[in-house]
């Protein structure tokens, strides 16, 4: 049996070889191509989604935007690989794509088991559910015998499951791959309830037919915390992409927005100083231009500002900051120093 | 035999044996040698290549997943199935489902292939031309359209479970699916099972009995009718002795969905809808092919001695068609069976969307592509091992 199944082996990775075999040090092959491939959701309004003209808009994809401006001094070299759940964490253990920025919950197994590292999460998110009002339910606590519309592959799918087997009740599970399909299906009372993470069930509300017609049930039933990820194996990209998040939360912090940049570049205060590569050191300990954060925060915003425009209270989807905000405002975002 | 003492002795007939590289024979065994090892250390290559890259980006190996918890539901199973059973039992309730899907839908194909690739030859002028505008039509619409086309019809067109449509009493149809009444399960169920085997058992041993009874005596025995007859009344009597018990499990509309009854998914419904409509178009134009190869005559002839239509299809038509038709129809079986993994599109838990969610959740890849790979290798081999049976058994038998 051993042989067979070796030989069976063999004919598969004949075909995944190439893609393995070869990937030399990620930031590097980073360098070389001269842009980032970034793995995005495609589907998920206000986090990654192109807009009517094409252009890729969301909260992951000012992320991955915010990366390239660390590396390249130019947030816009940036190509996006839309990545369904299935396929998210295959492309990037494969090397299709250099950083996930897609919605991806952080967990231990994933951490370990899949090869991957997740660095500092962009999104602190929780699971929930969504369902049509005239339905009457208040509480998810009443969904017992409910057919519920679920992405495949997810953290959300496993939560369901464990959610309604400790609440001992039944169910059934409507599960399809492609994000927009199932919200059609959804809206088309396939399933009475969606369940996924808040702030993406927002995103799907926001593009009902009616929005109005639907609400958000007040449970949330697990922690997500979304964070982009890369492969095992080179650290210093691993950093790279660490550090290009947690620059904009630091901005945030400091009080240097894409607006005042320019101003606070002549800023007395040692920590601006440090930060914005007035005083070097940082750029060259992560072996970037030392106008690395001075870029992101430029071309791309602090954290406040890249919710405000993707996700914030004055955006369609209308969600508060809560765990987002600042740890000095209550919540949970917090920056190491950077010196 | 016995070697004739000669004159020529062996090394005049056979000068001293060419050397190895000039004897085509031996020739062929070194280049087979040869590639043999190629192709092994190529293997060799890729394998260790492979593993090694797991190994540094510290990706787990191996199968060991199977056994583990896998903490995700099934919308539908054959077996008992729940979010606490293991990887393994998951990946059987998905094998189990494509193999219901692929039998069911090659059931179904088959039947209105037949009827129609039959209607296209009618002499029926609308009955013809229907029949090609549906082959022209939907051999030329990508089946994964076609899916999308009929789970639309489900989850678009048929009203809520509570707005559900009932055409009559224990029928639902909605958004749903198909919810029907089924009685109650009783004792008497296991042994009209068991009548209707016998009376499946009886039906052949008569038939035999009839042809060899024919060919001693020319009287034809009507097999087919009896044999239906009894497969009819011999559960039915069984019912009767068990005092013909009526109880039905009714679906009931409670809290969300129905309770009760059986229910056929929008999901499988659309699968199985869409690979029907679609292959039995190619079917349709098979059994075509195989009817028109049998020689115009040979239906005159059959006509000519007094044989009823029905008789000219049945003795003489058929039986010689399957012989053309078989090879080409396994390749469809097979091609249904395949394209009923396009099922992960439309949500239908079938081996392959199963498969995908148990290498996102352990990311084990490449041991659930070569899952996959040997499963539907396993499918395919077997369908083709049972149809080439049968091709041996209708083949023309050449004297």
């Amino acid at each position: 049996m051993k042989f067979s199944r070796l030989t069976v082996l063999v004919t598969v990775l004949s075909l995944l070889a190439a893609g393995v075999a070869f990937a030399g040090k990620d930031l590097d092959a980073v360098r070389s191509k001269g842009f980032i491939q970034a793995g995005v959701n495609g589907g998920v309004f206000g986090f990654g989604m192109p807009d009517e003209k094409g252009v890729w808009k969301g909260l992951d994809v000012d992320t991955a935007r915010a990366i390239a401006a660390a590396v390249f001094g130019d947030a816009n070299k940036v190509k996006y690989t839309p990545l369904t759940a299935q396929q998210r964490f295959t492309a990037l253990q494969s090397g299709e794509i250099d950083v996930l920025t897609r919605n991806a919950t952080r967990t231990l197994s994933r951490d370990t088991q899949l090869g991957l590292n997740f660095v500092q999460v962009n999104y602190y998110d929780g699971q929930g559910f969504l369902v049509p009002k005239k339905l009457g339910i208040k509480s998810a606590k009443e969904l017992g015998g409910a057919t519920v519309c679920v992405l495949p592959g997810t953290t959300t799918e496993q939560n369901a499951a464990d959610y309604f087997r400790t609440n001992n009740m039944k169910w059934t599970p409507v599960v399809i791959e492609n994000t927009t399909e199932l919200a059609k299906t959804f809206f088309a009372g396939r399933c009475d309830v969606l369940t996924s993470d808040a702030s993406q069930l927002a995103g799907t509300r926001a593009v009902a037919p009616n929005p109005k017609d639907y609400t958000i049930l007040p449970e949330i039933i697990s922690k997500e915390p979304l964070a982009p990820a890369v492969r095992h194996g080179d650290d210093q990209w691993r950093d790279i992409v660490d550090f290009s998040v947690l620059a904009m939360i630091n901005a945030e912090e400091l009080g240097i927005t894409s607006q005042n940049v320019d101003e606070m570049l002549k800023s007395t205060d040692p920590m601006v100083q440090r930060f914005l590569g007035v005083v070097e050191g940082n750029g060259k300990a992560l072996g970037l231009d030392e106008k690395w954060a001075y870029n992101i925060v430029k071309q791309v915003g602090n954290y406040g500002e890249v919710f405000e425009r993707n996700v914030g209270v004055n955006t369609t989807l209308g969600i508060e900051r809560g765990l987002n905000a600042l740890w000095t405002k209550g919540g949970l975002m917090y920056s190491p120093p950077f010196k | 035999m016995k070697r004739e003492p000669s004159i020529t002795t062996d090394s005049e007939l056979h000068p001293s044996a060419a050397p190895f590289w000039r004897d085509p024979e031996k020739r062929a065994i070194v280049f087979q040698v040869v590639a043999l090892l190629l192709v092994g250390l190529v293997s060799y290559y890729l394998f260790s290549n492979t593993q090694a890259n797991l190994q540094r980006q510290s990706i787990a190996t191996g199968f060991g997943f199977l056994d583990k918890e896998a903490g995700f539901e099934i919308g539908e199973s054959l077996v008992q199935y729940s979010a606490a059973d293991s990887y393994a039992r998951a990946l059987l309730v998905g094998a189990l489902n494509t193999v219901k899907v692929s039998f069911i839908g090659i059931v179904f194909t088959i039947i209105l292939g037949t009827f129609i690739g039959i209607a296209r030859l009618s002499s029926n002028w609308l009955l013809a031309k229907l029949a090609g505008g549906y082959i022209e039509l939907m051999q030329n619409i990508p089946v994964l359209l076609q899916l999308f086309f009929w789970y639309g019809i489900f989850y678009e067109s048929f009203p809520a479970p509570r707005q559900a449509l009932n055409p009559f009493v224990g029928l639902f149809l909605c958004n749903r699916g198909l919810i029907f009444a089924v009685p109650e399960s009783h004792a008497a169920h296991g042994a009209m099972g068991w009548a209707f085997v016998a009376a499946l058992a009886l039906g052949w041993g008569l038939n035999r009995w009839g042809r060899q009874r024919q060919a001693r005596t020319g009287q034809m025995f009507p097999a087919v009718r009896v044999t239906i007859g009894l497969i009819v009344l011999l559960p039915l009597l069984v019912w009767l002795c068990f005092g013909a018990p009526t109880a039905m499990d009714m679906p009931v509309l409670s809290g969300f969905n129905f309770q009760g009854g059986v229910t056929v998914s929008p999901e499988f419904s659309a699968l199985l809808l869409g690979l029907v409509f679609y292959t039995a178009a190619f079917v349709a134009e098979i059994v075509r092919a195989g009817i028109q190869s049998v020689g115009r005559g040979q239906v005159e002839a059959a006509m000519s001695v007094g044989l009823r239509p029905g008789q000219v299809l049945h003795l003489v038509i058929l039986p010689q068609a399957l012989r053309v038709i078989i090879p080409p129809l396994t390749n469809q079986m097979l091609s249904l069976t395949k394209n009923s993994s396009l099922a992960i599109a439309i949500g239908f838990a079938d081996f392959v969307a199963v498969t995908n969610t148990t290498i996102n959740q352990t990311g084990q890849a490449i041991e659930g592509v070569a899952l996959i790979m040997i499963v539907y290798l396993f499918f395919s081999l077997s369908t083709s091992m049972f149809m080439n049976w049968y091709n041996k058994k209708t083949a023309l038998v050449e004297r």
